[in-house]
């Protein structure tokens, strides 16, 4: 019998795991060819990519970029490639992209001598339309981005409503700021007079003021203001909007004043005042129970048919009002999902602390109740900026219905899947772009520890 | 909630805005702009190009007005209508007139209350065979698939067809011509029938047009034409006349070429009348004399804008057929200017 008893007494060097649980060998074993109904899926679901990319590939880039029509594409492809099938003719985005980008809008109505058409200006082509989206931006910043951005810069914010209709409509700069002094006036009568009639009466002269202001008064004193001082741009009527601009410009106004409405909405809803209630229920309820489509044929015909002949109201107006009551009615229900998901405790707690109900609101509710909202909100917002593509239906030239403008052209008629890629891509970007902000303010405000 | 107020601002400005509407004449001439309806987009009749310049053979007669009335064939305001639009866009006033390949039918004229004024095209519903089928008459089709846009006449006059001639069919609605290309060439359907100007410019985009055969029945009337409102006649006689003033023209010989040696003065009475060099026609509409050179001046007569925009020298190439002149055998008559 021998004593054959081993102890290992000093450790053994760390070895390298097996070539085939590292690296790339590694990586695909573990997750493409873990067992074989995972290596079936992954050959078929390889073959299927093959399958999509040799087709999409050779056609995004063995393509024709210059030309004048479709039958010249087609000749410089057959000359080229010998067969005319899966080559794409990007010489229509050539040729239009800055008509799919901007519409009818004239590259230089900058002042009113300098107007459409005419280059001989210093200014670059497009200013007003591309400043407003570089205001847009920096208006945004400081909202967006709190922590890396000055808090001056709210000061765009506060007077970018007013500088974005002006930048885009053009006319005299003093009806937004006449629009402006509008609210200064609610703000003075509510200051001075709430002391003289009360509080009641105060809020009721606060909102009466600046409307008899708006409706008899702003528009005489800007017009007279405008006779002493002429200061303004050049003023581009609605009907030359289109394009990608015109998709933006709903989008925007729709999702930034959508928002504060569906607050209210929000807190209308829960709101213990029947009246109050009642309103917001069914402002909710009805408009969630209409089809965009329909509220857009209102505001298109219906409206029309009601109001006296000869009736200007601006028809892009109209889809912005449509718009923006559609999406507030979603963000409406969204923020009382996380209205409702807020422990009842909070609301206690902020009574307990002895603050007032808009106190409670700003200090404590919304600010959780928005951060538990976040994927909600960016999910309506990307959806109506998507929506904006349905104005094609009524008559607007947005990128889809201009598509359909520059397909009946003899140059182009026949042309299909490029100007859809162009729109689908630029669209891609914007919303992609929505998504992955949402995604980083969930990271950035996310205050529990896990 | 400043961006709402200030929107609610801007209603109530444009509401003020709006003022009682006299005669649509007076109305264009204080406006120095014609607003008028056309399509969205149709090959050969109305389209943007890339400076969104509106081009076409609906967007001349467009132009044309605004030359006989405000002297200016640009000082136009076109505004896109679609199938499902137009008509509120005109009943509303949002637009003057309508020239927008629009059939004239009862229902339209009497029930809609509008007044086409003229035809300017006449159209039929046509239908568009793959050669492979082997088909030569629309009688053939019995249990074929066929592409048909949606909401139009087409649609109605399909169904009627098919029934009076007790044969079946299976429908494939499509929304737009530029999708029913795409089906009709991916095969979803074995015809496509659609009005035979949109047939034929259709065709002339694929890439080998002859393997596709236009059938030799026409199924409909579809005389297309300006409209306006009823009730404001004095509107209505300038546009008619503008109309038939290029019909005229082209019976008459006159051209843009040499209208301006005609203009000086001629022998034919009826030229002289229609180029304002005697008679008071022109008075007459509230218009001046030479409204009817202005009109002229723009494309041409009837015939030059049709071969222009439309006709066999053009991608789209239609033989006169139909909107020839009557004296060629064609239903192109105007009433006499006198």
């Amino acid at each position: 019998m021998s004593d054959v008893s081993f102890v290992r007494t000093e450790m053994l060097a760390e070895q390298a795991p097996p070539a085939t649980s590292v690296g790339v060998v590694g990586w695909l074993r573990a997750n493409l060819f873990s067992s074989w109904l995972n290596t079936i899926l992954t050959i078929i679901s390889l073959g299927f990519i093959w399958y999509i990319l040799a087709g999409l590939i050779p056609w995004v880039f063995q393509s024709v970029w210059n030309a004048n029509s479709l039958t010249e594409c087609r000749e410089i492809m057959a000359a080229t490639w010998g067969k005319t099938h899966g080559h794409a003719c990007w010489a229509v985005i050539n040729e239009r992209w800055l008509q799919l980008l901007y519409g009818f809008y004239p590259p230089y109505p900058i002042t009113p001598e300098v107007n459409v058409g005419d280059s001989t200006g210093f200014l670059p082509a497009y200013l007003r339309p591309n400043l407003a989206m570089v205001l847009f931006l920096v208006a945004v910043a400081p909202v967006l981005y709190s922590d890396i951005v000055p808090r001056q810069l709210l000061i765009v914010t506060a007077a970018y409503p007013f500088l974005l209709p002006w930048l885009m409509w053009g006319g005299t700069i003093w009806a937004p700021i006449m629009v402006a002094a509008g609210l200064g006036i609610g703000y003075l009568g509510y200051r001075f007079l709430s002391p003289v009639i009360g509080a009641l009466g105060g809020v009721i002269l606060a909102i009466l003021l600046p409307v008899i202001w708006w409706m008899f008064l702003s528009g005489a004193v800007a017009g007279a203001i405008d006779s002493v001082i002429p200061i303004g741009i050049a003023e581009v009527e609605s009907r030359k909007f289109g394009g990608l601009m015109l998709a933006v410009l709903l989008g925007i106004v729709a999702i930034g004043v959508s928002l504060p409405i569906g607050i209210v909405l929000a807190l209308g809803r829960q709101s213990d005042l029947l009246i109050v209630k009642g309103l917001c229920v069914g402002f909710i309820e009805f408009i969630r129970g209409v089809p965009l489509i329909t509220l857009l044929f209102v505001a298109s015909t219906l409206l029309n048919i009601f109001m006296p002949p000869g009736t200007n109201f601006d028809i892009i107006l109209r889809v912005m009002i449509m718009m923006t009551l559609f999406a507030a009615a979603y963000m409406a229900e969204v923020i009382r999902g996380g209205l409702a998901a807020l422990p009842k405790g909070q609301y206690e707690g902020a009574d307990s602390l002895g603050l007032n109900y808009w106190q409670a609101q700003r200090l404590i509710i919304m600010p959780q109740a928005l951060k538990i909202s976040i994927p909600g909100i960016v999910s309506t917002f990307i959806g109506i900026f998507k929506d904006t593509t349905l104005v094609s239906i009524i008559g607007l030239l947005d990128p889809i219905g201009l598509s359909q403008g520059i397909r009946s052209n003899a140059a182009w008629n026949g042309i299909y899947w490029e100007l859809f890629a162009f729109i689908a891509l630029v669209f891609f970007v914007c919303c992609f772009s929505m998504s992955r902000y949402s995604m980083y303010l969930e990271r950035k405000l996310r205050t529990d520890h896990r | 909630m400043k961006k709402s107020v200030f929107l609610g601002a801007l209603t109530i400005a444009g509401l003020a805005a709006g003022a009682v509407a006299a005669g649509t004449l007076d109305d264009v001439k204080a406006r120095g702009k014609l607003n008028c309806g056309v399509s969205t987009g149709l090959v050969g009749f109305a389209a943007p190009d890339a400076n969104g310049e509106w081009t076409g053979f609906d967007v001349t007669v467009c132009r044309a007005v605004a030359a006989a009335v405000l002297n200016d064939a640009s000082a136009v305001e076109f505004v896109p209508t679609t199938g499902k639009t137009r008509f509120t866009a005109l009943a509303s006033g949002e637009v003057d007139m309508l020239a927008r390949n629009t059939t004239w039918t009862f229902s339209r004229d009497v029930d809609l209350k509008f007044e086409f004024v003229g035809v300017n095209y006449y159209d039929g519903q046509g239908f568009m065979v793959p050669k492979d089928l082997g088909v030569s008459s629309a009688k053939e089709l019995d249990g074929a698939t066929v592409c048909i846009q949606t909401g139009t006449t087409t649609e109605l006059n399909l169904a009627d067809f098919f029934r009076s001639n007790n044969i079946s069919y299976e429908p494939v609605p499509i929304e737009t011509n530029a999708e029913a290309q795409q089906q009709y060439l991916a095969g979803a359907c074995d015809v496509y029938t659609t009005d035979a100007s949109g047939l034929a410019a259709t065709r002339a985009t694929f890439e080998s047009p002859g393997d596709h055969v236009l059938l030799p029945e026409i199924i409909s009337k579809e005389p297309l034409g300006p409209l306006v409102r009823h009730g404001d006649n004095e509107w209505g006689d300038v546009v008619r006349w503008t109309l038939n003033a290029m019909i005229t023209a082209e019976e008459l010989g006159v051209t843009s070429a040499n209208m301006g040696e005609l203009a000086a003065g001629t022998n034919n009475p009826e030229i002289n009348r229609l180029l304002g060099t005697e008679g008071t026609l022109g008075e007459m509409l509230g218009l001046d004399a030479e409204w009817a050179q202005r009109v002229l001046a723009v494309g041409g007569n009837y015939g030059e804008i049709f071969e222009k925009n439309i006709g066999e020298s053009t991608p789209i190439g239609l033989a006169r057929g139909l909107n020839a002149q009557w004296t060629d055998g064609g239903l192109l008559y105007s009433p006499p200017f006198r």
